[in-house]
């Protein structure tokens, strides 16, 4: 066993933030994405227009602009309201704004845009005839997406969630840059400190390698299961 | 920068005339990382992409780790490890290497590229899977060598397939390479950090450079598409 300098509990809180992060983020991208692909789909010109501006911008932008945007501008701007709220009203409000909530905030809003695309497809794979003998029975509509849509689309967006994913976790790295004490983040100070970069940074890198590997035998299984019962071409 | 653009900019409080010739300065900074990345990283791709594709497990073995490594795993700890590492590698503060290496931007570059080859074989090895079975049979009836077949069918023909991937990884090293400023590099995002933190103007700093980066992904997005209306042309429908 490599030895960790009495780092390795540390590192283990870190790799516990790390997963937590990337399952909120996760959860938030999945709301966005089935709200922006409803929005996409939808018939009003404004919801449209909102959505593709919501996905064109985030396709724009990189990750840690956008991360640093979050975490720098939402403290300016919940210092701002402070003030105002101080000056106006008298009330004492104050909120720290912490990497974690940033992190997550920022991923779950550039993965719910792919996210969004995702669905999308997914909603459009599903037959229309379906969707028509569900109102012809008289479901309404969240009766229609809930029992008809959804369980159908689910076996065309999973490759893509799969794919939104593995890049999601990735991403999660970068939250260590704006101050969260993550794996990376522990990982980082260990190395400065005892001079030893492989020493700390290859293990960590293999917890990802292995969350990443481990997601992928998840996500083929859940494939295997979601496509039960249809007929594959070749 | 002429006098007038200059006077004019002084006038503001932030995007003074110094301020944005930090950003341009970073915009070099990103644009050289970013493309030099990607032409070494796609130099080096085609050659492993050949090799993941053979059967002989000695070959692709080791082409399929490398790739599994380095797309398994996070960019920046890919970054800190080449750029924390390199230093502490034994007598290398004696050789030539140093030079090249003490800096931050060689150290990067070899992290972006080897990571954008990893992705870039993976995508050029699924294009080339993709041939279809009649283009290299006819090209062995015509006697081609496998050489010859690799150079005049195979590779242009999984160049058309691979294109659109392959935008999609252009664009995602461009926004890749802002993590370039966590190693004391003054990329775009090092010079939007620099700016933010002398002004305390999170908003003005980032915001100018979230749209300095779109407007680079939308050059690009409209380069990819002439190219890929270029390499699909006799796709085109005859009319319309």
């Amino acid at each position: 066993m490599i030895d960790l300098k009495g780092y390795g509990p540390a590192l283990l809180d870190g790799a516990v933030v790390t997963i937590e992060l990337a399952f909120l983020s996760l959860a938030l991208a999945l709301v966005l994405g089935l709200i922006g692909a409803s929005a996409k789909l939808s018939k009003s010109r404004a919801a449209i227009g909102i959505a593709t501006t919501y996905t064109t911008l985030i396709r724009g932008v990189p990750d840690l602009v956008m991360m640093l945007l979050f975490y720098y501008g939402g403290q300016v701007a919940v210092n701002n309201l402070s003030d105002y709220l101080y000056n106006a009203y008298g009330v004492d409000f104050f909120f720290q704004f912490d990497p974690f909530i940033s992190g997550v905030i920022t991923i779950g809003l550039i993965f719910g845009a792919y996210m969004a695309e995702t669905f999308r497809g997914a909603f459009l794979a599903v037959d229309s005839g379906q969707i028509e003998a569900a109102r012809a029975y008289g479901f309404s509509r969240w009766r229609t997406f809930h029992r008809i849509i959804l369980p159908q689309m689910l076996r065309h967006a999973l490759p893509g969630i799969g794919n939104n994913w593995q890049v999601l976790l990735k991403t999660t790295a970068l939250v260590s840059i704006i101050g969260l004490t993550d794996m990376v983040r522990v990982a980082e100070e260990a190395a400065k400190a005892e001079r030893m970069p492989f020493h700390f940074f290859i293990p960590v890198a293999f917890v990802y390698l292995s969350l990443t590997a481990g997601s992928e035998l998840f996500i083929k299984w859940l494939n295997k299961r979601a496509n039960v019962g249809v007929v594959q071409g070749s | 920068m002429p006098d007038f653009i200059a006077e004019l900019l002084n006038r503001n409080d932030i995007f003074t005339a110094s301020t944005i010739m930090e950003y341009w300065g970073g915009l070099v900074t990103t644009v050289q990382l970013v493309f030099l990345s990607l032409v070494l990283g796609l130099v080096i791709a085609i050659p492993l992409a050949i090799m993941r594709t053979s059967k002989n497990p000695l070959i692709n073995g080791p082409v399929w780790f490398y790739t599994y490594l380095f797309r398994g795993t996070p960019l920046l700890i890919q970054l800190y490890i080449i750029y924390y590492g390199l230093a502490q590698i034994e007598g290398i503060q004696q050789t030539f290497w140093w030079e090249i290496f003490r800096g931050a931007f060689y150290p990067a570059l070899l992290a972006f590229t080897l990571n954008t080859a990893a992705y870039t074989t993976e995508i050029i090895r699924g294009a080339i899977v993709a041939t279809p079975s009649g283009e290299i049979e006819a090209a062995k009836a015509y006697g081609m060598s496998w050489a010859l077949r690799m150079r005049r069918i195979i590779l242009p023909s999984a160049a058309r397939r691979g294109v659109q991937a392959y935008s999609n990884e252009v664009i995602f090293m461009l926004h890749a390479s802002a993590i370039a400023s966590v190693v004391t590099l003054v990329d775009l995002t090092g010079a939007a950090r620099n700016i933010y933190s002398r002004f305390y103007a999170p908003f003005d700093a980032f915001i100018f450079v979230a749209l300095v980066y779109m407007a680079l992904t939308f050059i690009l997005v409209f380069a990819f598409r002439k190219l890929e209306n270029y390499l699909l042309q006799h796709q085109r429908p005859v009319s319309g």
